[in-house]
């Protein structure tokens, strides 16, 4: 009897300090595919005896998510992770609810390996608070092989191909640009044109630094009557489609192109089409050897003692080579890190990568305005605002640049 | 005092205390700290820094809210007008003891039963050209038919009225039902006895005793138009841009997705000054002592 109490007790005593090795994560990639992705990161830790208690929020590109954190750490209970997007990184950073991670990045040899570009979102104050996932890039084109391959089309290189191939495609029947009228839709176009009108420096600066000058300039202008031309090429029922609608479009041969994030591929690969067989995918003419960027990123929150070992296992697991290469594959994203192999990816992700690597050494690396990573959420939803209605056709091009330098001024 | 007398009196209000104190606190106290906070330069979580009146500066600089004001404008005016114009007309024809009432009067009040978000779901697919009406009529024959108000940036708006007149008109309608069977029948009879014909009857002597329930229906349907956040969302998530952005959704959008929770306070406050602008007269007007009359 006694000896059974024993057994008993030590077996409870080892459950009860296996319980201590848990995460809890909070995220939004609730689609097939998201949940499939982070399976692979769920069995890696609990392969090293970790459990993951799973907190997904629906929705939104990460809104509902980031309320329901907002509430979790104001009643100090945040969870071990959350996904969470560039400048809210920086947010919560300020805020100091952050761990200090920068013992396994030294260790890992994080520094290193991870663009300077997605690090500016990673580090607080020089700490590492963030252990980067992934990097979509936003300025691509995805577009139907076969529609391409009757009318005879090649690929665009610059922003008048890409009107006469527009053109083509509209006239033989087809919708042109398959394409959602929802306001962070219509500001992923927006990412590209400007990139592509005014180059990586003007896109730095009126985006990034948010100069009045460059905001207010004539390029931009140029950028805003693009846009308008863009507008001509999209069918009459485009208001509210929701974006992976707008792939199918092109995946069933009712639409030209799709100008989407690359997250659009894993619609592609769903339906089964093969990069270069079925579908294409290229930069936005003009924006050849740049990339505009996002990064999921996982943040560490301050945890208690108990935490923190299954937190440090968490965030090594996360950038590990074997992880990033797994995570990508099937997010149809490029690796946080520069130096996983590309073997495993397939020709629409080689390419990702090994522009991402240009990019990065180039620095041409920039983050996207459109999904909050050029500026913070404030003026990301101002430019939102302006880009929006001037795409719906509330404004005329002039307008809308006044426009967009008060509703940029007023949101700082 | 008899000790039983002293009973009687405070007893009632020992009893109504705890929830008089936690109203005090959490309705009247957190209004007065979201009052505090549109005067600090909170952004993503509530900070103390005081700013005095540059948020609200800040809120009647923006377009954006000029837009949500005159959406509420015209919302407010179609929701109220036309409910209560539909919910008379409905009760009215229902009292003149029709046969089916029985059958009517609960069909007409079901859509009050259902969600905001129900209705605005609901509608968002009815009123969608590729799916809803202009499909199905086009189906029938009539290719010429078009009917896409929720995708246009200017009509869009009257699409929110649709949805939210269909929610509330049944239950305006029974309100003014219970008026028109609490109107004395001898009234009535002395009226027609006097050789009124039916319009002037309506007219000049039942909508006039009706009286107390147009304001009760105004009270009801003004601050449920400038509450209205559930129904924008679902049925246009704030329409084609920001066509279909009111008030309600402009504040949630500024306080909790754009951490702009300064001007956010700001715009709830100001939304707080239109409710107390409709609502504190009425209540003035109940709690007044009338002549005659024990308050």
């Amino acid at each position: 009897m006694l000896k059974k109490l024993a057994l008993a007790t030590a077996i409870a005593a080892s459950m009860g300090a296996n319980a201590a090795d848990q995460v809890e994560v909070l995220h939004w990639w609730t689609s097939g595919g998201e949940a499939a992705a982070l399976n692979v990161l769920k069995d890696d830790l609990g392969g090293n005896g970790v459990t993951w208690q799973d907190m997904p929020v629906a929705g939104g590109g990460g809104e509902g998510a980031m309320t329901v954190l907002r509430a979790r750490v104001t009643a100090n209970n945040a969870p071990t992770a959350a996904q969470m997007l560039g400048f809210d990184i920086q947010d919560w950073g300020a805020q100091g609810a952050a761990a200090d991670l920068n013992d396994v990045a030294a260790a890992e040899g994080w520094d290193a390996v991870v663009p300077a570009a997605l690090q500016r979102f990673s580090k607080y104050d020089g700490k590492w608070i963030a252990a980067p996932v992934n990097v979509h890039s936003t300025n691509w084109v995805w577009a139907n092989k076969a529609i391409f391959d009757e009318l005879g089309l090649g690929m665009p290189l610059n922003f008048d191909q890409l009107v006469d191939a527009l053109d083509a495609i509209q006239a033989a029947g087809y919708t042109a640009l398959a394409h959602g009228g929802q306001a962070w839709q219509d500001a992923t176009l927006f990412d590209s044109v400007v990139l592509a009108t005014g180059g990586v420096d003007f896109y730095r600066k009126a985006m990034i630094d948010l100069d009045e000058a460059a905001l207010g300039s004539d390029t931009m202008k140029m950028a805003f009557d693009r846009m308008a031309k863009l507008r001509s090429y999209v069918d009459d029922n485009f208001s509210g489609r929701d974006w992976n609608l707008a792939s199918s479009m092109v995946i069933n041969k009712e639409a030209g192109m799709q100008i989407m994030g690359d997250w659009a591929k894993g619609e592609f690969l769903n339906a089964g089409q093969t990069p270069g067989e079925e579908f294409l995918c290229f930069r936005f003419p003009g924006t050849a050897g740049a990339v505009t960027f996002n990064s999921d990123q996982f943040v560490m929150f301050a945890v208690g003692d108990d935490r923190q070992s299954a937190q440090g296992q968490m965030a090594k697991a996360v950038l590990s080579p074997s992880f990033q290469s797994a995570f990508n594959v099937v997010k149809g994203s490029v690796p946080a890190r520069t130096d996983v192999s590309d073997a495993d990816f397939d020709a629409c992700g080689k390419k990702g990568m090994r522009d991402l690597a240009d990019a990065n050494m180039n620095g041409s690396l920039l983050g996207s305005m459109a999904h909050g990573h050029a500026a913070p959420a404030a003026v990301k939803n101002a430019v939102y605002d302006v880009v929006t209605a001037h795409f719906n056709g509330e404004f005329s091009s002039d307008d809308a640049v006044a426009e967009l330098v008060a509703a940029v001024a007023d949101a700082q | 005092m008899t000790s039983a007398a002293w009973w009687r009196d405070t007893l009632p209000r020992l009893v109504l205390s705890p929830s008089f104190v936690l109203v005090l606190i959490f309705v009247y106290g957190f209004m007065a700290y979201s009052g505090w906070l549109s005067m600090t330069d909170s952004k993503m979580l509530p900070s103390n820094g005081f700013v005095g009146w540059e948020n609200y500066e800040r809120l009647f600089r923006l377009r954006h809210w000029n837009t949500a004001i005159n959406n509420l404008a015209i919302f407010g005016t179609l929701y109220i007008g036309i409910c209560t114009l539909l919910g008379l007309v409905l009760a009215i024809f229902l009292d003149q003891k029709i046969r089916g009432e029985g059958l009517i009067r609960p069909l007409m009040l079901y859509p009050m039963a259902l969600s905001f978000i129900v209705t605005g779901t609901a509608w968002k697919w009815f009123l969608d050209p590729g799916i809803g009406i202009e499909q199905i009529v086009q189906s029938w024959g009539f290719t010429e038919f078009e009917f896409r108000w929720i995708k246009d940036r200017n009509m869009a708006i009257y699409t929110v009225v649709i949805a939210a007149v269909w929610q509330s008109s049944g239950f305006v309608m029974a309100m003014f039902l219970a008026g028109l069977r609490g109107i004395d029948g001898e009234i009535l009879k002395a009226a027609q006895i006097d050789g009124a014909s039916n319009i002037k009857l309506y007219r000049r002597v039942v909508i006039p005793m009706l009286r107390p329930i147009f304001l009760s229906a105004f009270v009801v349907l003004a601050h449920m138009a400038i509450k209205s956040y559930d129904l924008v969302i679902a049925l246009t998530n704030g329409g084609p841009g920001r066509a279909t952005e009111l008030p309600a959704t402009f504040m949630y959008s500024y306080t909790f997705t754009r951490n702009q929770m300064g001007v956010g306070a700001a715009s709830a406050v100001i939304m707080l000054m239109t409710i107390a602008a409709v609502i504190v007269p009425y209540l003035y007007s109940e709690l007044r002592s009338k002549p005659g009359e024990r308050v």
